[in-house]
């Protein structure tokens, strides 16, 4: 995980290295202390201008990856890197500013506002932590350019966030996000919570936005759909550990990692004629991230698993421009 | 106004989707800019009983400040040929055991009982919120040390530990008001404790973080205006029974001293004539009465008028 | 000229009513010309505003739309399980020849869980914590029938069997917690079966699970409703989860129904701009990272209509007509019918573009 160029000749902007992120259950008297495994073991680079996703179910740990990157969670174990600097290495006032350069779009446009400051109030934030302009004129400007690009009407600057629909709402999340002209935004399932015909635009709107300024987006979601639109890699995650990393259309087209494959096959796809009577199900639920299972992680829903699967783990192999976590993978 | 729909259809037997779109999905454009001020308004002019306890609240506390004005009589001025008359024409509410006017002492009272309700409550709640946002904010040794003291100071009987504090400062108004505020703190601290956890987990303080907000400025500015509407129900609760209490320790003989005068001290004096002249007693029983009432009927129109926002 | 036009349109009216009529025998449920109101502070909220949906019997019936189409209301209507400040102003709910609206809260009580059943959308908050989920499924049985403790077990761990809950004997035991939102989902499902209804409404029932437990949980609906004499009607936003299940599909908007088709007529031939918009909006994989599709505005204010076509102020087909007056649902042939001044033209015929 050295090389710091993908073979685009990008540059790598954030980068986790071995990281491991454990949650502490308060304890029980009977059961004792118990951990949550959410992370374990992750290791990916992110480049500059690309949109990597991270995909899984519940639990897989891709929000969590999405916090450490952007060290609002602290690692358990290894090294969070962004623009090749160890997040761990900086103070806090250092790592504040650096924030300006790392941004996070929420899931629930309703959660993610202070429902107590106006939209004005709420994008201007960004800017006066970090003094950008030194009038109030200049930051109301700045305020109104922003919502103009992210298409609200500027007249609305001092309406609350209960009186805009989700949409709109999920479109003032985004403009605090780009008030500090970021270079890495974390969206963390940013259209899930939204209606179908607000979801398109809100996808519009990104896309557009990462042409115009530049951006590299850590995107954060559960639909496949969404995912295979919108970015150009993706990682799979299950139980806190990479599957498979790769470009999204030959994942789509040709998915190595037994569990990619489930997972792409159990899309509803919005055409009846694709229906299949017998489909290939994964059988049982998925296993809890507080004793995740010995070996392969994925073993015990894997209907291919062999003795190996249960005993040894398998680590992220380069095959065919890809990475794969798999026993049963070869080139 | 719209928050009274939202607050009939969050109701919680049904399914989210209601087909109504949420008040949210209405064109901004035709909503009007709402404040917490807005909806308080809307509340007095639908809750009757609330508002009546409003102007009944204003009203009581105009005549302890306008006291002077109201009545003819010193508060302190014996007259022995008055004493212990009946309500008549000149004195409304008769006259005390030592031939003072009772109704203008009931007025001076307010105004003492007044400030015991609002002073140490609101020196109390400040104390409290500021402990409570920082147990809840930081948490860890912090939060413990500060909420095992609550603990203390909750386990404890409040009117013992009051009269503890009122025996040790020599008695007296001032005395009053800090033993008050030190048993009062710890109630407010639990209650924006816990609404300042929950608080904490919420996107747009994380949103804050990751703008590099400080933490400073993350309490005061994103958790503190979201514990409002607790603050404010406890407010109410909290100014009569600051009250009560203050009648309560000068019952007791350690609150208001003679010649200055409260409800309570009020009642208090006027307990041994209780069967020959009612009214000296009735007379500040029913002023704590109607006041704690009122407040308790304004806490409960407030609290429903931004129950909303609560339930988020 | 308008009386010609509104002789044939009543002329219309009586044979669609002639035709209802001989349909209606194998029909498990019946809405004609449902109106559920709300009655807001603001103004009367027309949630549901005549709607008619007929549901075979054993078919999987789909209803699509957005937040706040009113499709959840409509399943809130068929339960009587409207509460203030709503009402259903009119029409009628027949479930298997018997007329729900009016029915006291008494008579709906024995109907509820006993002839129509629901599933919702988060399988934990519509179990009760403090009781085993076998205990909660028992009661569904005693509740409506008299059989005793024993029996009622014994149909709960089959029932838990049928819907694929592993090692049901010990699942009978659990609390809600301890189970995962699969299982509790099939629990759901297992409690809305075991009266074996002629109805379950399954308000978004994969909404809040994962996709491959999503896979599961739709594969056994289907497989339920092929095995029993359950009518299924699925209330949804998903238009994969349509396509995956459903036989029939009803799309609504604002409160009305603006095109019903059978599945594969609904996704080959789509009429309405509405569901046009919809299918566009989801991101297609042919498409390389283009601009998505996507429905110009928001969902209209209930509280505003506006005049003529609820659609027309989002629709990019828009004529001067539809801004005047409101559109019917015009028949287009293969039970095909669409709430489209574009398609009056259609109606009656079998024409097909």
């Amino acid at each position: 995980m050295n090389n710091t160029l993908n073979h685009d000749g990008a540059k790598v902007l954030a980068a986790a290295e071995n990281v491991v992120k454990e949650f502490k259950l308060s304890g029980n008297i009977r059961r004792g202390q118990m951990v949550v495994h959410a992370v374990t073991d992750v290791s990916l680079n992110i480049y500059e201008g690309e949109t990597l996703a991270m995909v899984g179910e519940s639990g897989c740990g891709k929000s969590t990856m999405g916090r450490l990157i952007l060290r609002l969670l602290e690692p358990t174990a290894g090294t969070v890197r962004f623009e090749g600097r160890d997040l761990a290495e900086l103070g806090e006032e250092e790592l504040r500013h650096l924030r300006k350069k790392m941004q996070i779009i929420f899931q629930d446009p309703y959660a993610s506002l202070n429902p107590r400051m106006t939209v004005a109030q709420i994008i201007a934030e960004p800017l006066n932590t970090h003094q950008i302009y030194g009038s109030q004129k200049e930051t109301e400007a700045r305020v109104k350019e922003l919502m103009k690009k992210v298409g609200i009407r500027p007249e609305f600057t001092n309406r609350y966030p209960h009186q805009f629909s989700g949409g709109q709402r999920q479109r003032i999340g985004i403009a605090r996000a780009l008030a500090l002209n970021p270079k890495l935004i974390v969206c963390d399932e940013p259209v899930s919570a939204l209606d179908v015909s607000i979801q398109a635009q809100i996808l519009n709107l990104l896309h557009d936005l990462q042409k115009e300024m530049g951006l590299t987006y850590l995107f954060i979601s559960h639909d496949l759909s969404v995912v295979r639109y919108i970015s150009d890699r993706i990682c799979v995650m299950f139980l806190g550990k990479i599957c498979e990393v790769g470009p999204t259309e030959e994942i789509f087209r040709a998915p190595k990692h037994p569990y990619t494959r489930f997972l792409l096959e159990a899309v509803p796809k919005p055409n009846p004629h694709l229906r299949k009577e017998q489909k290939a199900f994964l059988t049982g639920e998925m296993p809890s991230p507080v004793k995740p299972p010995a070996g392969c992680r994925f073993h015990t829903r894997c209907p291919l698993a062999v003795q190996r699967c249960s005993q040894e783990v398998p680590v992220l192999r380069n095959i065919e421009g890809r990475q794969v976590a798999c026993h049963l993978v070869t080139a | 106004m719209q928050n009274s729909d939202i607050l009939i259809l969050n109701d919680q037997n049904l399914p989210p989707d209601l087909g109504l779109p949420p008040a949210e999905d209405i064109d901004a454009e035709l909503l009007d800019n709402e404040t917490m001020g807005d909806r308080i308004k809307t509340m007095l002019r639908k809750n009757k009983l609330a508002a009546a306890s409003f102007v009944v609240i204003v009203l009581m506390c105009l005549a302890a400040a306008f006291a002077p004005f109201l009545t003819p009589y010193e508060p302190n001025k014996t007259s022995l040929k008055d004493r212990l008359a009946p309500p008549s024409r000149e004195h409304i509410l008769g006259c005390d055991e030592l031939g003072r006017d009772h109704f203008t002492r009931l007025l001076y009272g307010t105004r003492v009982s007044v400030m015991i309700g609002l002073f140490p409550t609101s020196v109390a709640m400040i104390i409290g919120t500021v402990l409570g946002l920082f147990a809840g904010f930081y948490g860890g040794k912090i939060d413990f040390v500060i909420m095992r003291l609550a603990d203390v100071v909750l386990a404890f009987p409040s009117l013992l530990l009051a009269m503890v504090v009122s025996y040790t400062l020599k008695g007296g108004i001032i005395s009053i008001f800090l033993a008050l505020a030190a048993v009062k703190w710890a109630r407010t601290a639990r209650v924006i404790r816990a609404q300042t956890l929950s608080m904490k987990e919420k996107e747009f303080v994380e949103a804050a973080r990751s703008l590099g907000v400080k933490k400073s400025t993350i309490m005061f500015r994103h958790i503190l205006p979201n514990c409002l509407p607790n603050l404010i129900v406890l407010l109410t609760l909290n100014i009569p029974e600051s009250i009560l209490d203050e009648a309560s320790l000068s019952f007791l003989g350690i609150g208001a001293q003679p010649p200055s005068t409260s409800w309570g001290l009020m009642v208090f004096r006027c307990k041994p004539f209780l069967f020959e002249y009612p009214w000296l007693a009735i007379a500040p029983g029913v002023a704590i009465l109607v006041f704690v009432l009122a407040f308790n009927f304004l806490g409960d129109g407030v609290r429903d008028a931004l129950d909303p926002y609560l339930k988020d | 000229m308008m009386t010609n036009l509104a002789a044939g349109r009543a002329a219309d009216r009586i044979m669609d009513m002639a035709a209802d009529t001989a349909a209606e025998a194998q029909e498990m449920l019946a809405i004609t010309d449902l109106k559920t109101h709300f009655f807001t502070q603001k103004g009367v909220v027309p949630a549901v505003d005549g709607v008619s949906i007929r549901i075979p019997e054993k078919q999987v019936m789909g209803i699509v739309g957005e937040s706040g189409c009113g499709k959840s209301v409509t399943a809130m209507s068929i339960l009587q399980l409207v509460s203030r400040p709503g009402r259903i102003v009119g029409g009628s709910i027949m479930l298997d020849g018997e007329e729900l609206v009016g029915k006291s809260v008494k008579e709906m009580r024995n109907i509820r869980g006993n002839k129509v059943s629901v599933i919702f959308q988060e399988p934990m908050t519509s179990l009760n914590p403090v009781y085993t989920v076998g205990r909660q499924v028992s009661e569904a049985i005693t509740v409506h029938r008299q059989v005793g403790k024993q029996e009622a077990r014994q149909q709960v761990v089959e029932m838990f069997k049928a819907v694929g809950i592993p090692e049901a004997e010990r699942r009978f035991n659990s609390f809600p917690h301890q189970l995962s939102g699969g299982l509790r989902q099939r629990v759901m499902i297992a409690m809305a079966m075991v009266c074996q209804p002629k109805l379950m409404i399954a308000d978004e029932p994969t909404t809040a699970l994962d996709v491959t437990i999503e896979a599961q949980i739709l594969h056994l609906m289907r497989r339920l409703e092929e095995k029993s004499n359950t009518s299924i009607m699925l209330i949804t936003h998903n238009m994969g989860v349509v396509a995956e299940i459903c036989d029939f599909v009803y799309v609504m908007y604002a409160g009305k129904v603006m095109e019903q088709a059978p599945v594969f007529e609904l996704f080959d031939h789509t009429k309405h701009p509405y569901t046009k918009g919809l299918l566009n909006s989801i991101p297609k994989p042919t498409e390389e990272k283009q601009r998505l599709y996507n429905i110009k505005g928001m969902v209209p204010n209930l509280l505003r209509l506006p005049k003529g076509c609820r659609f027309s102020p989002r629709c990019e087909y828009a004529m001067p007509e539809c801004r005047e007056r409101e559109p019917e649902l015009y028949d287009c042939g293969k039970n095909h019918k669409v709430r489209c001044f574009l398609y009056q033209k259609d109606q009656g015929g079998g024409a097909d573009e």
